[in-house]
Parts: C-alpha cells; structure tokens; sequence
C-alpha cells in the first residue's frame, strides 16, 4: 500500500513536471468551457424564445446543459486516454529506469497499480477542474446535483477503465506514439462497438454491445446508479491491471 | 555473501550465460571481466532479480533470488549500465524516491540522503533536473542511488563507462572506498580498471566461466611467458638491426625476439622469455656489452584480448578435438537485452 503511494506520487509529480499535464488541463477546460458557453448560450435563448411566445413549458439545466455536457465529456476522454496512458511503461522501458523498479523491493502489482492510479487521478482532476463551469449553473439556478455526480461516477469509472487497457498497452512497447495510438485505436473500438446494437439484436451482437464502454455508460449518464454497469467497469480495470501484471512478468521471462 | 551455483539463462537461440558458479564472500571487491556479450550484464541481472535464470541457482546474503526476490532487492544495490534516472525530477527528489521504495522513511531518509550526497559527491547539483546533468554526474547520481539504503551487495555494471578520465578515476576512487562497507561486483571490459579496484577476478567469455582468481594470481598466469620491449640505438650510425636481433637470440632464456620497429639508428624488439626465466637483467648486459644504447627496456604489456586468447585459446583449442560432442556454439553475442 506504502509502495503504491510512493510510485503514485512520482508518476503525478512527472505528469506534472513535463507539460503533458498542463497541456491536456489547458486544452480540455478550453473545449469543455467552449461547449458549456454553446449550451448555456442555447438553453438561454430558448428560454427567451418561450417567454417572448408567450409558452412555459418546462425546462431543466440538467436535461439539458449537464447531461449532454458530460456524454461529450466522457467522449472527449478517448483523445485523452491515450495521452496521458501511453508513457506509463514505455517512457520507463526507454529510459531504463524500470531496471530501477524491477529490481527494488517493491511487487510488480504494487508499480502497476500505482502506476494506473496516478493516470486515473490526473484524469478526474482534469474532469473536475473542468466542471468548475457547473458552479455557475449552481450560483444562477437549481440543477440536481445527485444524478450530476452519477453521471460524474460514470465518467471516472469509464476513464478509469480505458486507463487500464491503455496501461497494458503500454507495456507492450518502448514507442510511446505506438502505445498510444493502440490506446486510441482500442478506446474507439470499445466505444463503436455499441453501434451494433440499433440495427442487429443476435446474440453476437449483443455480446459486442455489451463489450462496449458507451453501452455502460447510458445508466450513469441517466443519472441511475447501476451495480450491473459498475461491475462492468470494475471488472475491465481488473482485466487490464491483470493483463498489465501477465504482460510485466513475460517481459521478465522473455528479457 | 553471493553464492552462484550452475547459473544459466538461455534465449530462444542463444546462451547467455552457461553454467557460471562462483562465490563472492563478505566485503570482497570482485571484477566481472568479459568482452561486450559475455554475459555480464546478463548475470548481474539475474543477481538482481531483473529477471530469472533459466536454470541454477544463486543467492545473495543467504536468499535465493528465485524464491525470495524481495529480501534479496532489500540488500543489493543496483547501477545498470545506463545509470535509470529519471531525467525530469531534481537530484534529491530522484533520492528521496528511490530512498521510499527501498523502504526508508524519515528522519533515517534525510540522513541517507545527506550522506550519499556527500559521498558520491553530487550535493552541488541537488536542485538540477537530472536531465540537465553532465554524463559524471548522472553516473555519480547513479551510484548515490544504488547505496542509498546501505546494501550489503553492491552490483555495478560498467560503471565508468563513457566517462572522461578524470572522472573515470574519480568513480574509481569512489568504489574503492566503498568497498569496506560493501561487497562489492563491478563489470567491465578494461583490464586496468580491475587492476586498481578489484582483489578478485571472476571473467566470462561468451557466457562460459574461463577464471576465477586474485587479480595477482591472474597476472601471474597471463604473463606466463614474460614478454617484453626494448628499444636498441647506436650512436655511431652503424646500426643493423639484424645483428641486434641475432645477439638478443643468443641468450640463454630467450625463445623468440622479434622486430618490431625500426628507425634511423635504432628499433625496437619484442622478445619472448620461455616459461619461467627471467631474462631482463641478460638483456640489458648483453646490449651494453656490445657497444649498443638501452634506450628502453619495458615489460609488454598484455592487453585484455591477449589474456584471453591465452586464458579461452587454449583451453578451446586442447578440448575442442578430443570431445565426442562440441559445446553448442554461442558464437552470437549474447543479446545484451533493453528488457
């Protein structure tokens, strides 16, 4: 636990010490504010519109400014995945500083869940430092902040997710552009897989939809916490560390 | 202290290392000496728990490093080649990481720190990025984090490697003086360098063990049959090497003189002893005696390459026809790996 700490921390400190951190910080709270001001510029002028016709239907800052908000969000997380996941292992296998790792008295598991870790943190970081926006919509008006943090759940856990995959893939190589155009490569294949689904409903299809992170995703973005989709998630981040842990030790067998 | 038995570890095509076995005992200073593939850096790997021998055994402080890797990573201490810095953090942020996962904390970390900052040296650039540091200093930072918790083994692979002289014999002065405290294996292809270091030898050659002796013992064995330089001159102009090298033959010890260099009134010879005689003294009477000028009289001194022709040469050349099956070629230099 000490050990995933202190690797966790080295890993956040580097994120922090080169620009890749403040880069992706920069540019997703540009993105993300530039959205946030479209739909609020929106959500603004139709309620002008229904005031002016004279109309009150009824209107909701959750509906409609939140929510789509933060599916974008978690879609422009595939572009970020891969970022900040691709140099995890493969800037360690460069440099050699993972004959450092490898021979201290620290377990692999410890280094690569320490190393996810530090990934997953900066992730949500970016997320929640982004979401900064939501506090206007809090000062002016009255979301539900409740299904808010769901679909904010549901943006980590996928992230956290996708972070794993990209983690294993990142020990596969010593190129950081290889391992992270793989990462991209796999986020997006994870991602269309869900497409199947609204024009096939065999079993086949069900099984790819079902492999799809957007899939999951509906749930959380609805506001419903759902233990089903949660396992889901859980179980990816396990299947990646795993593969992470499998992939580590071949490296030391093959080496 | 380090125990190896029947150490191996073969890749799909080749043998690294094949069948080593030697002890180390506590506070020894041993040179791993080989040519680039022998397998040294294979076998410090494996030392280290890097990666696992494909057959044999070795334990270091009485801990097997396939069974307990992590009592074993406790007490070694570890300079790859490529000194593993992280070149974006600060020299004491890289200790005081390295320090934390070598399980030290506290108060007892900022006295290691200080310490090693002292010992290696590097305190003077404590707040550069390691990036930003010279080739010396990044291999000094190297050592400082390889001793930072005290190890009782400490495995240095090349270790002075691409450095420039003055800073070569800093790190070596370094080591030695580390020694008293440490056991300490260091690899290198110098012979020098074992030389002043190093009280014990062990040397692989492509992944096979060829000697295991005191570095005394080792020069005593190369330098079997004394060989040695001299360089004749005549002053009065006449000078036919031919005659030099007859009378050098003439001398009861001599097997061989051999011209190596001639100039306008003089040239130099190497000259064999056999086995056993010591003929620097006859040498040099017998040029003075016959009116020429001992302008020099030095031993030849044998490189690295020749102690192994002499050390493998042989052994290959009395073993290969007798053996009903030849030893499987590891000719291939062993894939020194970037794991």
């Amino acid at each position: 636990m000490k050990n995933i700490w202190i690797i966790c921390r080295r890993e956040l400190s580097s994120y922090f010490s080169s620009p890749i951190a403040w880069l992706l910080l920069t540019m997703y709270s540009v993105i993300f504010g530039w959205i946030f001001w479209n739909f609020l510029a929106e959500f603004i002028k139709q309620g002008i519109d229904m005031e002016m016709m004279g109309q009150s239907s009824p209107m909701n800052l959750n509906e409609q400014i939140i929510r789509p908000l933060l599916g974008t969000s978690s879609f422009l997380g595939l572009f970020m995945i891969p970022l900040i996941s691709m140099r995890l292992f493969a800037e360690e296998k460069r440099n050699g500083t993972i004959e450092l790792l490898a021979t201290s008295p620290v377990r692999d598991i410890e280094i690569i869940i320490g190393k996810w870790f530090s990934a997953t943190l900066l992730y949500c970081w970016i997320i929640l430092f982004a979401s900064i926006n939501f506090l206007f919509l809090f000062r002016y008006g009255h979301p539900d902040w409740k299904p808010m943090l769901i679909t904010l759940l549901g943006v980590f856990l996928q992230g956290a997710a996708l972070l794993a995959i990209g983690t294993f893939i990142s020990t596969l190589t010593k190129n950081q552009i290889i391992a992270g155009a793989l990462t991209f490569g796999a986020c997006l294949l994870l991602w269309v897989f869900s497409w199947v689904s609204s024009y096939d409903s065999s079993s086949w299809a069900q099984v790819f939809s079902y492999m799809s992170v957007i899939t999951h995703f509906d749930t959380f973005d609805r506001g419903v916490l759902s233990s089903k989709d949660a396992i889901y998630y859980l179980s990816v981040i396990f299947l990646g560390l795993f593969f992470t842990a499998r992939s580590m030790e071949s490296l030391r067998w093959r080496s | 202290m380090i125990t190896v038995q029947d150490l191996t570890k073969r890749y799909a095509r080749t043998t690294a290392v094949d069948h080593i076995s030697f002890s180390v005992s506590k506070g020894d200073i041993v040179g791993f000496l080989g040519p680039n593939g022998a397998g040294k850096t294979t076998t410090m790997r494996m030392l280290t728990c890097f990666f696992p021998p494909t057959a044999g055994t070795a334990t270091v402080a009485g801990f097997n490093v396939f069974e307990q890797p992590l009592e074993v990573k406790k007490r070694i201490g570890y300079l790859p080649e490529a000194p593993p810095l992280y070149l974006e953090m600060e020299t004491i942020e890289y200790l005081r990481f390295v320090g934390r996962l070598k399980g030290l904390a506290g108060a007892d970390l900022e006295k290691r720190i200080a310490y090693v900052l002292d010992r290696c040296a590097v305190a003077d650039v404590k707040t550069k990025l390691l990036g930003k540091l010279s080739k010396g200093y990044r291999q000094r930072v190297g050592l400082a984090q390889a001793i930072i918790h005290n190890p009782d083994v400490l495995i240095l692979d090349e270790p002075t490697a691409g450095l420039d002289p003055k800073q070569i014999n800093e790190t070596r002065d370094l080591i030695r003086s580390l020694a008293g405290d440490h056991t300490v294996i260091l690899s290198t292809h110098i012979l020098p360098e074992v030389e002043q270091i190093c009280e014990k030898v062990i040397i692989i050659s492509k992944g096979k063990l060829v000697a295991t002796d005191s570095v005394h013992n080792l020069q005593a064995r190369a330098r079997g049959a004394e060989s040695v330089l001299i360089e004749v001159g005549a002053r009065g102009g006449e000078f036919a090497a031919g005659n030099v090298q007859t009378r050098l033959q003439k001398i009861a010890g001599v097997s061989r003189a051999t011209l190596r260099e001639e100039f306008q009134n003089g040239a130099v010879f190497e000259v064999e002893a056999s086995k056993g005689q010591l003929v620097r003294g006859d040498l040099a009477r017998a040029i003075v005696e016959a009116g020429w000028d001992l302008n020099e009289l030095r031993p030849a001194a044998m490189s690295l390459e020749e102690i192994f022709l002499q050390l493998t040469g042989a052994d290959a050349s009395k073993k290969a026809e007798p053996s009903p099956e030849p030893a499987e070629s590891t000719d291939a230099p062993a894939p020194e790996a970037n794991a």
